[in-house]
């Protein structure tokens, strides 16, 4: 009951806090946070994902009868990893947002490592390791970044201020400092090369704290790695810099490929099409022209699809206690409201029209055509063919194919309310998608604004 | 006097990889705490003497005390073997750690920049690819856990480089250390002593895709 009463407490804090900055708009408070367009757009994604998180979290908890300790920890953990996501995406100092990156790993190693037992202290064990690395690797970034201003320069490190220098920024350290922040982020964001921890950290998770983990999370990364790129996007090195990020994104959609074909844990193949949209979402930014448009909306669009996915995944645990596709099948038989879920959000996530990714995705493509990268277009292209099939055919097996010797008289019930959440966020991704209001389409073309 | 501690540094390194036995590690970790403080004892002479004491308890207390002994506990509590078990012969990790030595050393020569110590530089980024080799090629999780340190000792020579014009990085740098050590030493090593008897990495491969 507390539980209840402290988490709606939250919520409505967390409104309050985007509504203040919403008629707030560019201004900085506390020194070191700015509500600029990109970082509250994301800020109110993120509110929007936290209370569908919150209510299937509370969900989650009553099922299953867990002492007030571990429920203790279990919401603390949520409310500071949704905090500290929030805080990160505002941070207009490097090393602010560095300070949210750390923090985020503490409150999502402490969510991870909710069941307490074997696997899940695998999972967190290589989760922790991972982005303690990445975060010290961030630090090495931020240090050479504080080189390239060279001597005589101000403690100030804040991308505005950055930006502004950005000319006279020495060009070795700042590839340096380019190369370790950006490896840094990638785990965060989920992308070759220190993509494996995330999946597996997934995996692990409780399914409303997956959901975050690869949504809002990710979008994090994504930030971080944006507003790195924005510095260097005024500078001779932009080139090079495209080159990196495009290697890793086109590596990143290869790699989720190949283990999209293998992959049998459903959990896990949601994480991968997550590695895949990111890529997506990075080649996008290196191409560059309409190109940035559509990575911001592409986050935008995934975090509500993804996250809407991985809220569903708790159901289909419940009537299966299992997630290997081998033992899941004729899900519309047992729960029909959330195997529409899953439907459109199968449909959402390999961007088949009418849903919002197919707009950003084929933006994506759109820009790539432009740049004249044809024959990176055709792989990917065929990369994502490979991807919409393998993805289909675990989907529809889930939906469709009846399982043998499968014991029914032990399918729970589960009431349709449950999903309507879920129905919201993918019928939002499809909404924004298709026909944008303007004020979201002027605040992406604001946050991109200096970079195009 | 900075030049002839770091390049100390950067021979513990090498003693470090040919080391077969874990408590040698930690001897050498703790050495590595004790070349810090001294180092940050001369370099940091800007510094407001609160901050540069509390910087320097971090090296002396933290570093080179309180995190080996306590290591050195769990080593004994969790019954692990007293050798490093490498992937590879120690002639080879000699010989790959003297390839980072040298890498190193040459991509210090392409820099042109007058406003840093190169010695700074090339014990930093030598310092944090070793660290990088240790966890790459060794079996035990301890010792994943030791590379780790030995990065984070490279991230501190760094931060001391720019230490005088923006003291704030290298609190941070103090901030990193204590943080990440705690968390993955305090709770987690003491959890996967108790579920994992046999501390290897092998034993961390079942989670799988299918």
């Amino acid at each position: 009951m507390v539980n209840y009463v402290l988490t709606s407490l939250f919520i409505v804090l967390q409104w309050g806090f985007t509504v203040y900055a919403y008629f707030h708009l560019n201004a900085t408070v506390a020194e070191y946070f700015t509500f600029d367009s990109l970082g509250f757009l994301l800020l109110l994604v993120l509110s929007i994902i936290s209370i569908p998180a919150i209510f299937h979290s509370h969900r989650y908890i009553d099922l299953h009868n867990e002492p007030p300790k571990s429920q203790s920890i279990y919401f603390s953990a949520l409310i500071v990893l949704i905090a500290a996501i929030g805080l990160a995406y505002l941070a207009n100092h490097i090393a602010v947002l560095w300070i949210f990156t750390e923090i985020t790993t503490l409150a999502a190693s402490a969510l991870i490592y909710h069941h307490r037992n074997k696997l899940a202290l695998e999972g967190t064990w290589k989760y922790v390791f991972i982005c303690a690395i990445s975060v010290a690797f961030i630090f090495i970034g931020i240090l050479f970044l504080s080189l390239s201003l060279g001597k005589a320069s101000s403690d100030n490190l804040s991308f505005q201020y950055l930006i502004s220098r950005s000319t006279t920024l020495n060009p070795f350290w700042l590839k340096l400092a380019f190369l370790f922040i950006f490896t840094g982020f990638t785990v965060k964001a989920g992308l070759v090369p220190m993509f494996t921890a995330g999946v597996d950290a997934k995996d692990k998770a409780p399914g409303p704290t997956a959901a975050l983990l690869s949504s809002v999370l990710m979008n994090m990364g994504v930030v971080g790695i944006f507003r790195t790129y924005s510095i260097i996007a005024y500078t001779p090195l932009q080139h090079w810099a495209n080159i990196v990020i495009g290697i890793s994104a086109v590596l990143s959609i290869f790699v989720a490929t190949v283990y999209m074909i293998k992959v049998k844990n459903i959990k896990r193949m949601f994480a991968y099409s997550s590695i895949e949209h990111m890529g997506l979402v990075m080649l996008a930014i290196s191409i560059g022209g309409i190109g940035y448009y559509a990575a911001i909306l592409h986050i935008v669009l995934h975090a509500f699809v993804k996250s809407s996915l991985f809220f569903q995944y708790n159901q289909i645990y419940r009537v299966y206690q299992d997630k290997s596709v081998n033992h899941i099948g004729n899900y519309f038989k047992y729960n029909p409201t959330g195997a529409i879920v899953v439907l459109l959000g199968f449909i959402s996530a390999t961007a088949i029209p009418p849903s919002g990714l197919f707009v950003s995705e084929f933006l994506i493509f759109r820009a790539l055509f432009e740049g004249h990268q044809i024959f990176i277009l055709i792989a990917v292209l065929l990369l994502l063919t490979i991807i919409i099939w393998a993805f289909a055919k675990n989907i529809l097996k889930v939906l469709f194919t009846p399982i043998p010797n499968f014991d029914e008289s032990q399918v729970p019930v589960i009431k349709p309310w449950e999903s309507y959440t879920q129905l919201a966020l993918i019928i939002l991704s499809i909404y924004l998608g298709l026909t944008p209001p303007d004020f979201f389409v002027q605040l992406i073309k604001e946050s991109v604004m200096f970079l195009s | 006097m900075i030049n002839v501690l770091l390049i100390t540094f950067l021979i513990t390194l090498l003693y470090m990889s040919i080391a077969n036995r874990l408590l040698t590690y930690l001897k050498v970790l703790a050495f590595q705490g004790v070349i810090l403080f001294a180092v940050t004892f001369i370099q940091l002479h800007e510094f407001n003497t609160l901050n540069l004491i509390l910087i320097l308890l971090e090296t002396i207390v933290f570093k080179s005390v309180a995190v080996p002994i306590f290591m050195a506990h769990v080593l004994k509590r969790n019954k692990i073997t007293r050798e490093a078990e490498p992937y590879v012969p120690y002639f080879v990790s000699l010989i790959i750690t003297t390839l980072i030595l040298v890498t190193t050393i040459l991509l210090s020569g392409t820099i042109i920049d007058s406003g840093l110590d190169k010695m700074f530089f090339v014990v930093a980024l030598s310092t944090i690819f070793f660290g990088l080799y240790i966890i790459a090629s060794r079996r035990k999780i301890i010792t994943h856990v030791m590379g780790y340190l030995v990065i984070e000792n490279g991230v501190f020579v760094l931060s001391l480089a720019v230490g005088n014009e923006m003291p704030m990085l290298v609190n941070l740098g103090v901030m990193l250390d204590i943080f990440a050590s705690v968390l993955i030493l305090g709770i987690f090593l003491n959890k996967i002593g108790d579920v994992f008897k046999n501390i290897d990495v092998e034993e961390l491969s079942n989670l799988k895709d299918y």
